[in-house]
């Protein structure tokens, strides 16, 4: 019952800040309530017993989140209390994304047969799940570190200086 | 000069209007706490289970809720009293407030260790708390003597009498009372949630902080990762702060410390993959008992790269902690304390409250990793017939071999480290904390992450080359302490001469 209350309380945060992060129209506002649906599903994750999960749903998009303020001030500082709202377009667009998402998700929902719940949920070891990633999975995880290191090296290549507006050497 | 008193410490700077308001809001908050903690304790009593425990739980924090507020409408009524009651009582009633919150915090842990787990919880997170704020005036008093000693300076000497001891509460309690200002063109939501985005982090990493193998909220097998995820977090809020403020010195602050966090996490977490590759695990408390045989088991001395491990943690904790050289956040000389310059009161307390919490658990984090955990020097197998003996021997063993106390011991000697490095060194330059970061501490980390997993794989446990190394960096790191130990020693030898005139009255046997 205790764990069905704290379910609740955690969804309806995510839930809320969800909401919020939609309606929101200052950007380091929605990136506070984007942090609180990713700290709230990190949460769930504490709730089910899968810490090692929700401990790098905080790191990773903790950092994120970040970089997501970060970049908002520095884009938006110029014009000060700009108001972020959508166009007629991009908002029937984006409309028409979430419906076709939310009715995928639904039909995903119930199709599945929910196996009955286990008495109790059990913690997966660290230890285990790093010699699956190394042995069972070794194919998806080499392939997404490759895929991060083309990123990386992306970024790297769009943040160089192009030749005619380097900064001169600092000495 | 006429004396200055606690009492003067303590001067009320509410307005004659909103005390009375203030007074009002806190005694009745309180009452209704206090009130709905005896309901709930009636309730427990005829409750089983679980139910029995969560009502139990409630109502304990409602009555610690409701205790402070009625404790702060009494300050804020009576502050010239209550300076005087500290002045008078102040350093017994201090010691009985220690012993209290230990008592309270840990004792049913250890007593009674069946009950259930949510009583757990809530009575570490009490202790928790009650660390954290202990902690933090203790170590903000010692930082200002340290800070006067090392510049020929007196320090806070008169608020309760003994080298000012008092100073902290007396600055706790008088923030305390302070107007909470919003800037006026600022975000005053954000500015509002900041302080508690920095500082409920801050404090929550303590749930997964071992202060010894038994004494630790929840042993987790993650519990590092937590520790350092939790870390992390902490920026957001000075972020948010910095940004709230709107002010540019506000906003340069919070930008520099984005930018040195997100940098120094990289050299971070290559520091942290040494121990975990050592010991195999990423729970703390396995991490601190592979250190348990004596001080030439720690791991920072097994063998040179767990050595400068050991040192690249050092400083790249310095830089999350955002402690000079890297205080370049707050940089009161240039930014005026940079993202909280807008803050003032509670919310300026919650921010110096994470700092220091941050501090002691980078600390004890660096004890943990790197320095033999809860252990003393001595092998831990010596007091072996100790730790089951009767409960005086197991006091000893405590003190002696291997104990909670000797964490706390090695925490704030970390913290003693970083503020003896806050007023020697100078603050360097932000292109320099990124090229220190770039091009010495991401080299010099990586190389040593790869010389290590080749010392895993090449070098065995037993092998003449491990045993040697192993007892050079002993005893090199032996020869640090000593250094350390002689150049104290010869301090106070030559304290007259080394200190100022003004201080020299106050040393300790003058």
């Amino acid at each position: 019952m205790y764990e069905a209350i704290a379910f609740y309380l955690l969804a309806a945060v995510v839930a809320g800040s969800a909401f919020g992060c939609v309606i929101a129209t200052n950007i380091v506002r929605m990136a506070l309530c984007l942090l609180g649906t990713l700290g709230g599903v990190a949460l769930l994750y504490f709730l089910m017993a899968a810490n090692f999960l929700g401990v790098v749903q905080l790191i990773v998009y903790a950092g994120g989140t970040l970089i997501v303020i970060v970049f908002g001030v520095m884009l938006t500082s110029r014009a000060a209390g700009v108001r972020l709202r959508p166009k007629r377009s991009e908002a029937l667009a984006g409309t028409l994304i979430c419906i076709g998402l939310l009715a995928g998700l639904v039909t995903l929902l119930v199709r599945t047969a929910w196996p009955a719940a286990q008495s109790e949920a059990q913690a997966y070891d660290v230890a285990w799940l790093g010699n699956e990633l190394l042995s069972t999975y070794l194919v998806p995880f080499e392939m997404v570190s490759v895929l991060l290191l083309a990123v990386m090296i992306g970024a790297a290549f769009l943040a160089q200086p192009s030749g005619k507006d380097k900064e001169p050497e600092e000495r | 000069m006429a004396e200055f008193t606690t009492e003067d410490a303590l001067r009320s700077r509410w307005s004659a209007a909103a005390r009375p308001r203030a007074v009002r809001w806190f005694s009745g908050l309180g009452v209704v706490f206090v009130l709905g903690a005896a309901a709930l304790g009636l309730l427990a009593t005829r409750l089983t289970g679980m139910s029995y425990a969560v009502a139990l739980a409630v109502a304990v924090v409602l009555l610690l809720t409701g205790g402070s507020c009625l404790g702060a409408a009494v300050v804020v009524q009576y502050p010239r009293a209550v300076g005087r009651l500290l002045q008078r009582l102040g350093l017994p009633l201090f010691l009985l407030a220690v012993a209290a919150i230990i008592v309270v915090a840990w004792a049913p842990v250890l007593l009674w260790p069946d009950k259930p787990l949510i009583v757990r919880d809530v009575l570490a997170v009490v202790g928790a708390v009650g660390f954290v704020s202990l902690f933090a005036s203790f170590a903000i008093w010692w930082e200002r003597k340290v800070a006067g000693r090392i510049q020929s300076r007196l320090g806070p000497m008169r608020v309760g009498g003994w080298h000012g001891w008092a100073q902290s509460i007396a600055d706790g309690l008088k923030l305390f009372q302070k107007e909470d200002i919003l800037p006026g063109g600022g975000d005053a939501v954000l500015f509002r949630m900041a302080a508690y985005v920095t500082f409920v982090p801050a404090l929550s990493l303590f749930i997964a902080l071992p202060f010894s193998a038994a004494w630790v909220g929840r042993d987790l097998d993650v519990g590092l990762l937590l520790i350092v995820a939790l870390f992390g977090l902490g920026v957001i809020g000075v972020l948010l702060g910095g940004w709230a403020s709107n002010n540019k010195w506000s906003m340069y602050g919070a930008m520099r410390e984005a930018c040195q966090v997100i940098s120094y996490e990289i050299p971070l977490g290559f520091s942290l993959l040494i121990p975990i590759m050592v010991a195999g695990t990423l729970r703390l408390t396995t991490i601190g008992e592979l250190q348990a045989g004596g001080f030439w088991t720690w791991l920072a001395f097994r063998n040179p790269f767990t050595l400068i491990a050991a040192l690249t943690f050092l400083i790249a904790t310095l830089a999350s902690c955002k402690r000079a050289p890297f205080d370049l956040p707050e940089a009161e000389s240039e930014l005026v304390a940079g993202y909280m310059t807008e803050y003032s009161g509670f919310r300026w307390a919650l921010f110096m409250f994470a700092e220091y919490a941050e501090m002691f658990a980078a600390g004890a984090l660096t004890a943990i990793l790197f320095f033999g955990a809860w252990h003393s020097p001595l092998p831990a197998a010596w007091g072996a017939a100790w730790a089951t003996g009767p409960l005086w021997q197991q006091a000893l063993h405590g003190v002696v071999f291997s104990g909670p106390l000797w964490l706390i011991f090695k925490g704030i000697f970390f913290v003693y480290v970083q503020i003896w490095l806050r007023w020697t060194l100078p603050r360097i330059r932000l292109d320099q904390v990124m090229h220190a970061c770039v091009q010495f501490m991401l080299p010099v980390t990586m190389v040593v992450l790869l010389a290590q997993t080749f010392w895993q794989l090449l070098v065995p446990a037993g092998s003449v080359l491990a045993v040697a190394l192993n007892l050079a960096c002993t005893v090199l790191g032996a020869l640090v302490a000593l250094g350390i130990a002689s150049i104290a020693v010869y301090g106070l030898r030559y304290r007259r001469r080394l200190v100022g005139t003004l201080v020299v009255d106050h040393l300790p046997g003058s």
